[in-house]
């Protein structure tokens, strides 16, 4: 008689669902933590807290524009100077030099950008970026503080750049050959071809990626907080000192007391979470559809 | 009907080429500097006494990273330890069972978590371990790392497991392997290399981080082997190294930035060698 | 030959040292339709991307021999120039598919950067579609992506799209292979209705399709021209053995 061995099948697959709920829970727990965490805060800072700019931990306001500007500043001025940048890496590599020792190292080299630990950029911002900030606001005749919004943005820029440009080159390197042949043989030259058919059909490719850099600006703390200048007041002068949402977290959590302030910090990094998670799923969300269609 | 002239194109055509290839090398520059920078200011501050000293206080010479050095190495342990197992077992529920309901689910779950800020996952390890230990520990750094840790390795697990060519499972059962085994024992080593890269990149990530730590580890001047009290770590020392007025830590910080440079840098290149050589090709 | 417009003498090219197109010499004529005629792999699709020098843009490729149009090499022209005046259809339908029906056919002015008013662009526009039969069908839809188009009505479009720049010559590579019976009828009468106005070259491994059409067969066989001729003539009275053994479907 053949004895049939139990094969644990159906015990493997319901560990495997079970950590499937694992993770799933996980991410719940995050969140509500983070909204139960924030309600004594929710309660008693109400709306102001995101139309005030007076933070005050000794009077007991907590008010966090400042902050959300700040933020909001140096993340859109990274994405514009990493756009820029990724565009041209994106085109570099995924259209004109697809292959070769060139492309190998540049390739190389952005991916290393994404892998140099925050400290480390913020270290070197300090010390080679913010004198030269510093000798720019001279010669214009400008405070030198050197440290500021621009900085960081600066610094940003080069953080978040391997996101969107490894995605973009992707994305353009997905373009069927046979377009870019039929726009050869209506007469026109490479960079016609890149511009005018490439890149719109690369498009929405290209915005996903620039909406993951976008999200991945919005969280970065220690490089940001070493150059921002960490002061409280409200301006939109980029070369002047500023502060962000993780950068003030970051200074002050470790030494907050008072159930209110601690709980104020807490909501803030709520609004990091629900934002950028936002943007990451959006972005992300992009990416599939434009790759899946281009697949087809 | 109003021509551009040929000649005006093909300059416009090479001037775009040249643009592209300029602002290019802008974005590739900042690495060399960086790597020339650390390295400059860092490997001359590198010597047996400042592996292995600790922290001096202002004034006292002969600092160094002794503290750190462990720290770090405990922290990414305790990290690793929780989100390898979590994380290759989710990488696993998703390949297999990735269009299911949950399956989306949890993909959504794992693809959100890579997008939270670190900092805003040190936060919930200090609700969650700091607050009712009433203190800092390593523990709880260890497991915000993790949380940073675990979407890596899921990710990069299912990508890898979803490579594999249905065949291979296929001719696993129709020898009548069991499906646990099958998964175990032939699907999973085939995809080694690309889990093993996972497992290296989230090491590296999380080794580089420090945001986290500011308020779960918290940082120790002294060495010491105890996941319950207060770490150090590399990250953290230069942090507080390269903030200070002192020009002497400063100096330590830059030694300290040198070794988790090449530490960070040398795992990101040891992936490229282990997908490269022990890759299984279909 | 009289009314030659493409004279091409002893080309060879190929890839990474290897020829594929073998010292062909061939003259084209003028306003009528010639079929290269050959098995697949036979290097017809290469030969006549060496006329339109869309060959030398793949790695490794090496181009050697003349050819002349209207008299002119068109090795020393400029290529971006040349490509204006022939024009090449391709395998699958490609529209552009980010543009409109409205842009695909003025896609060459556009991507050329050629400033036209709009009521060029609608003259050009609907001349081109009532050529090759496609104006009723789609003048109401002129601002939407031609992707909804069926396989056929996309191919007729990129034709409209390489007739548009009034070229010369018009290459077309197999043109009706990815199509129905219904939609390579529709391509074979507009081809019909063309070809007094253009010279055409048309690359095919459907022989029924080459004695419908053609008013010149060159056949073609492991990168030789093997036989050059008036159609009916090659097609019942074939010169070289190769030739009748191909047409009674010995190999290919």
């Amino acid at each position: 008689m053949v004895r049939i061995r139990n094969d644990y099948g159906s015990t493997f697959r319901s560990l495997l669902v079970l950590v499937g709920l694992a993770v799933s829970v996980l991410l719940a727990a995050i969140f509500l933590s983070l909204f139960l965490f924030s309600r004594p805060a929710l309660l008693n800072n109400g709306l102001r807290f995101i139309t005030g700019t007076e933070w005050n931990p000794v009077t007991g306001k907590f008010q966090a524009l400042t902050f959300v500007v700040g933020t909001l500043l140096t993340s859109f001025i990274a994405l514009a100077i990493a756009t820029v940048l990724s565009f041209a890496l994106a085109i570099l590599l995924g259209y004109y030099f697809r292959t070769g020792a060139l492309a190998s190292v540049m390739k190389t080299a952005v991916e290393l950008l994404a892998g140099i630990p925050s400290v480390v950029y913020g270290f070197i911002g300090l010390f080679f970026l913010v004198p030269i900030v510093r000798a720019f606001q001279l010669v214009l005749g400008m405070p030198p503080y050197g440290v500021g919004m621009l900085t960081a943005s600066i610094l940003l820029a080069f953080m978040i750049l391997p996101y969107s440009a490894s995605i973009g080159r992707e994305m353009i390197s997905l373009v069927p050959e046979d377009l870019k042949e039929a726009a050869l043989s209506l007469g026109a030259t490479p960079s016609e071809v890149v511009r005018k058919v490439s890149l719109p059909y690369a498009r929405s490719g290209i915005l996903g990626g620039v909406l993951l850099a976008l999200g991945r600006a919005l969280g970065e703390t220690m490089a940001v907080t070493m150059v921002v200048g960490n002061s409280y007041n409200l301006t939109l002068n980029v070369l002047s000192p500023g502060n962000t949402m993780a950068s003030l977290i970051a200074n002050e959590f470790s030494e907050a007391t008072g159930e209110v302030y601690l709980s104020s910090l807490i909501e803030i990094a709520l609004l990091l979470f629900l934002v950028s998670s936002a943007i990451n799923i959006l972005g992300k969300l992009i990416i599939k559809r434009t790759s899946a269609a281009a697949q087809l | 009907m109003r021509e551009v002239s040929l000649q005006r194109r093909l300059r416009g055509d090479k001037a775009f080429k040249a643009g592209t290839l300029a602002l290019s090398l802008v974005a590739t520059v900042p690495l060399t500097l960086i790597l020339v920078f650390i390295v400059i200011r860092g490997a001359s501050s590198i010597n047996w006494q400042f592996l292995t000293a600790l922290p001096k206080p202002v004034g006292e010479s002969g600092g160094g990273i002794a503290n750190a050095l462990v720290g770090t190495v405990l922290l990414i342990l305790i990290g690793s330890l929780i989100s390898i197992p979590l994380g290759v077992s989710a990488g696993i529920f998703l390949a297999e069972r990735g269009k299911t309901r949950l399956g989306s689910v949890t993909r959504l779950a794992v693809e959100t978590l890579m997008g939270i800020p670190s900092i805003v996952l040190g936060i919930v390890a200090y609700v969650w371990v700091v607050r009712p230990m009433r203190g800092f520990s390593a523990l709880s750094g260890g497991i915000a790392l993790a949380m940073i840790m675990l979407p890596v390795i899921t990710l990069a697990t299912e990508e890898t497991l979803l490579l594999i060519p249905v065949s291979l499972r296929e001719a696993a059962l129709a020898l009548g392997v069991s499906y646990p085994r099958t998964v175990l024992r032939v699907v999973l080593p085939a995809g080694l290399s690309g889990i093993l890269t996972g497992v290296l990149l989230a090491v590296a990530r999380g080794a580089g981080e420090s945001a986290p730590l500011l308020f779960t580890a918290f940082g120790n001047p002294y060495l010491t082997g105890n996941i319950l009290k207060p770490m150090a770590s590399l990250p953290l020392t230069i942090f507080n190294y390269a903030t200070s007025p002192y020009p002497e830590w400063h100096a330590l910080a830059w030694g300290a930035s040198f070794v988790l440079l090449v530490f960070v840098l040398a795992l990101n290149l040891l992936t490229k060698l282990v997908s490269a050589k022990w890759k299984v090709q279909f | 030959m009289e009314g030659a417009v493409l004279e091409i003498e002893n080309l060879s090219a190929g890839f990474d040292g290897k020829d594929v197109v073998k010292g062909v010499s061939l003259e084209i004529p003028a306003n009528k339709v010639t079929a290269i005629m050959g098995p697949s792999g036979c290097g017809k699709t290469t030969f006549i991307r060496c006329i339109n020098r869309m060959h030398e843009l793949a790695a490794n490729a090496h181009v050697t021999g003349t050819v002349l149009l209207d008299g002119e090499d068109v090795y020393r022209m400029n290529p971006i120039l040349l490509r204006r005046r022939i024009g090449m259809v391709f395998q699958r339908p490609n529209p552009f598919p980010t543009m409109s029906i409205y842009d695909n056919v003025i896609a060459g002015y556009f991507l050329n950067g050629t400033h036209m008013s709009k009521s060029d662009r609608d003259r050009v526009v609907e001349e081109t579609l009532r050529r090759v039969a496609l104006w009723e069908e789609v003048k109401d839809s002129l601002y939407r992506r031609g992707t909804f188009l069926s396989g056929g009505q996309q191919q007729r479009l990129c034709i409209a799209r390489a007739l548009a720049m009034n070229p010369e010559i018009l290459l077309l590579d197999e043109p009706t292979s990815a199509l129905d019976p219904k939609a390579t009828a529709a391509i074979e009468e507009l081809i019909a209705q063309l070809k007094g106005t253009v010279t055409i070259v048309q690359v095919t491994h459907n022989i029924p399709q080459a004695a419908r059409i053609s008013d010149f067969t060159a056949f073609v066989h492991l990168g030789e021209l093997v036989e050059f001729g008036q159609t009916n003539k090659l097609f019942t009275v074939p010169k070289d053995k190769r030739t009748e053994e191909y047409l009674s479907g010995k190999f290919g």
